[in-house]
């Protein structure tokens, strides 16, 4: 391995040795094309014509009024396949293609990275088989129908919750046992090195449009940034560009679930402890000895016991903070910008939403606050709605 | 060269003792704790008594992605029966107050970190384990838990495959003491049918990096598959998933499920033991 993907004391490569020599084909595909104009190239003709980059930064007048600043949404739900994911997966894609690899494979919690690893599958003519929590497949049936459709195989994954941990150990081992061919597109920035500097690299363009746009817009580059954080993929890809930039405060918002009180959250930097879960050290959701934790969240992508590397390293360095949103909160955020401004935000951008409502006092009139609106919630409208009808009959 | 030299690990030992003969050695493996402490116990002394040369004793992990289903489940199980990593070392403090039996363990590093990385071996050395393998620990980020195995006299163990390049089994060599698990399949622990045709050429490379006795495992699941890993050039065997699966098999009835341990043990130990 050329690095060792240390962010701080997080990262690293922390798994058997089979995928070790994986591991090290990826890095020097990825390092080999980062330098390559014509592979950059093609991805930003895909990325502007295919998915439709780049997506509007748009003011919101009810989240301005409401928050009292000027409060813009970064529209990734306007993007192909209805969710940031799209921007990593057309990237991962191109790579396996450029490595010769005729299967890729995933891990999908809410299905979003699912839909958009079928997307490219089907784009590419490469085989593409889904590794999804059967409580999930449940939960996000109209996704499932989705990938089925692009031609993709849903494998659903009954072990541990039936959730997207399981679907990443599942993966995982899918991968184990098929590593020639075999192509992983990993979803979220987390995992073990190269992944999440990879999907960071994919996602940094969120952050590099927000200021571009905003620049043009309000010649200046935002107060903040808000992003949720499910594993970390949209936030850092949202923050990435403003790291540099001290003026820029980046807020974090984790699925609180039932309260941190409960038990029932995915809190994972706000209340884990550091740990190895699924090939890097970050910030788990644990038990005293190291037996991870189920993680709950009302979003299915959000509802993870581990965290991007990146991430850790951020909030014990300070450059970014973390904060939570409960279910309840996000299922307000998710009716209430529907029907203030018909926006359907994913359940999983709502939580975003209900972080920034919530840290409002902050702001002032001059501030300009940017929220990533990492996803639409079509997918969510089911279980959304029904547990917003459980809630109005209590 | 080590080889003339009489080995301080006793595992290294206890291959050697068997190699010398012509025969190789039985490793059969255990998830700690599955289904409870004290069938465990139990079951592990079955295997002592039935040609065992070496144990690989397994922690249970909720996420073991190196693990096919039928370790999964023994994982669960032993988690739900309420096993720790604290209550696997009284285990094998227990078993060793009546057999004197090498020890090697499986673990995931998050365990080894929660625990502590220098407590869990020194912990380790106090109960008399001979050797830890940390199944997703590669090399380069294994210093600390190679300091601490070297501090408290424990071997520290690591995988090569098939896949593994030279420059890396010379990495890998570097740091290994008592044995190199050579991965007989590339992929996770469950039992096949035959051995990988890669394998010999496989270990091969291997022998080239180290003088370390090379044990074969993952995937071997009868004698046919023993004896075709020592053909392929293997020192000994680990079993794992064919112990595990007749633990499975007869969870309601404790007499039979020792019964069935150690007739696969004993099946396992003769194709092992056979001398080439
Ligand atoms: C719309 C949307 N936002 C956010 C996430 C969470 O993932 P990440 O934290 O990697 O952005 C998901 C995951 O499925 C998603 O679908």
């Amino acid at each position: 391995m050329k690095h060792t993907g240390s962010y701080g004391r997080f990262g690293g490569f922390y798994v058997a040795e089979p995928l070790i020599p994986a591991l090290e084909e990826l890095e020097a595909a990825w390092l080999d094309a980062r330098e390559d104009p014509g592979f950059r190239a093609g991805l930003d003709r895909l990325l502007r014509h295919y998915a439709g980059r780049p997506t509007p930064l748009y003011r919101s007048p009810t989240l301005s009024e409401d928050m009292g600043c000027h409060v813009y949404l970064k529209r990734e739900d306007l993007l192909h396949g209805g969710a940031h994911k799209t921007n990593n997966t057309l990237g991962q894609g191109l790579l396996a293609a450029r490595m010769g690899k005729t299967r890729i494979i995933a891990e999908t919690g809410a299905g979003q990275h699912g839909v958009a690893t079928a997307m490219i599958g089907a784009l590419l003519g490469l085989e593409v088989k889904i590794f999804m929590g059967s409580l999930d497949v449940e939960r996000q049936a109209p996704n499932v129908q989705r990938m089925r459709l692009f031609g993709a195989e849903v494998v659903p994954v009954d072990n541990g919750g039936g959730s997207l941990k399981d679907a990443i150990n599942e993966a995982m081992r899918y991968w184990t046992e098929h590593i020639r061919d075999t192509f992983y597109v990993f979803g979220t920035a987390a995992g073990p090195h190269p992944y999440p500097s990879i999907v960071r690299d994919f996602q940094r363009i969120i952050g590099e449009e927000i200021a571009a746009q905003l620049l043009e817009e309000q010649g200046r580059l935002p107060s903040a940034v808000i992003a949720c954080v499910g594993g970390g993929s949209n936030a850092i890809g949202a923050f990435a560009r403003f790291v540099e930039e001290d003026g820029v405060q980046l807020i974090g918002v984790e699925p609180g679930g039932h309260g941190v009180a409960s038990g029932k959250h995915g809190v994972t930097l706000g209340a884990g402890r550091p740990g190895c879960l699924h090939g890097s050290i970050s910030y788990v959701l644990q038990d005293a000895c190291g037996q991870i934790h189920e993680a709950h969240s009302i979003s299915a992508g959000l509802d993870y016991p581990g965290v991007g590397p990146e991430h850790a390293h951020l909030m014990e360095s300070k450059r970014a903070e973390y904060v939570s949103a409960t279910d309840d909160e996000a299922l307000d955020a998710f009716a209430w910008l529907s029907r203030s401004e018909g926006i359907l935000p994913a359940l999983e951008s709502s939580h975003a939403i209900a972080g920034a409502r919530r840290l409002a006092d902050r702001f002032g009139p001059d501030d300009v606050v940017v929220i990533n609106l990492s996803g639409r919630g079509d997918k969510d409208l089911a279980h959304a709605m029904a547990a917003l009808e459980r809630r109005a009959g209590e | 060269m080590s080889r003339a030299t009489p080995a301080k690990n006793r595992i290294t030992a206890a291959v050697r003792a068997r190699n010398a003969a012509g025969q190789g050695a039985f490793v059969p493996f255990l998830v700690l704790g599955d289904p409870d402490f004290e069938t465990s116990l139990m079951l592990a002394q079955t295997l002592a008594d039935n040609g065992a040369d070496a144990l690989e004793l397994g922690f249970a992990f909720s996420d073991p992605p190196a693990d096919g289903p039928v370790i999964q489940r023994a994982d669960e199980r032993a988690l739900a029966a309420g096993m720790t990593p604290a209550k696997a070392f009284d285990l094998i403090e227990a078993l060793h107050r009546t057999h004197a039996i090498p020890v090697s363990l499986l673990v995931y590093y998050n365990l080894v970190l929660q625990f502590g990385v220098d407590a869990f071996y020194r912990r380790a050395a106090a109960v008399g384990v001979d050797a830890v393998l940390v199944a997703d620990l590669p090399p380069e980020h294994a210093k600390d838990a190679v300091e601490a195995a070297r501090s408290h006299g424990v071997a520290p163990v690591f995988l090569a495959s098939e896949l593994s390049p030279p420059e890396r089994l010379e990495r890998i060599a570097a740091l290994a003491e008592g044995y190199i698990y050579a991965l007989a399949r590339v992929g996770v622990t469950g039992e096949q049918t035959d051995v990988d045709p890669n394998l010999s050429a496989a270990l091969d490379r291997m022998r080239a990096a180290t003088d370390l006795p090379l044990l074969a495992g993952f995937g071997i699941g009868g004698p046919e598959q023993a004896l075709a890993a020592r053909r392929a050039g293997a020192d000994g065997v680990i079993v794992g998933s064919a112990i595990v699966r007749r633990v499975a098999a007869h969870l309601d009835d404790r007499d039979a499920m020792r019964d069935a341990v150690a007739e696969i043990a004993s099946t396992l130990a003769a194709a092992a033991h056979t001398t080439l």
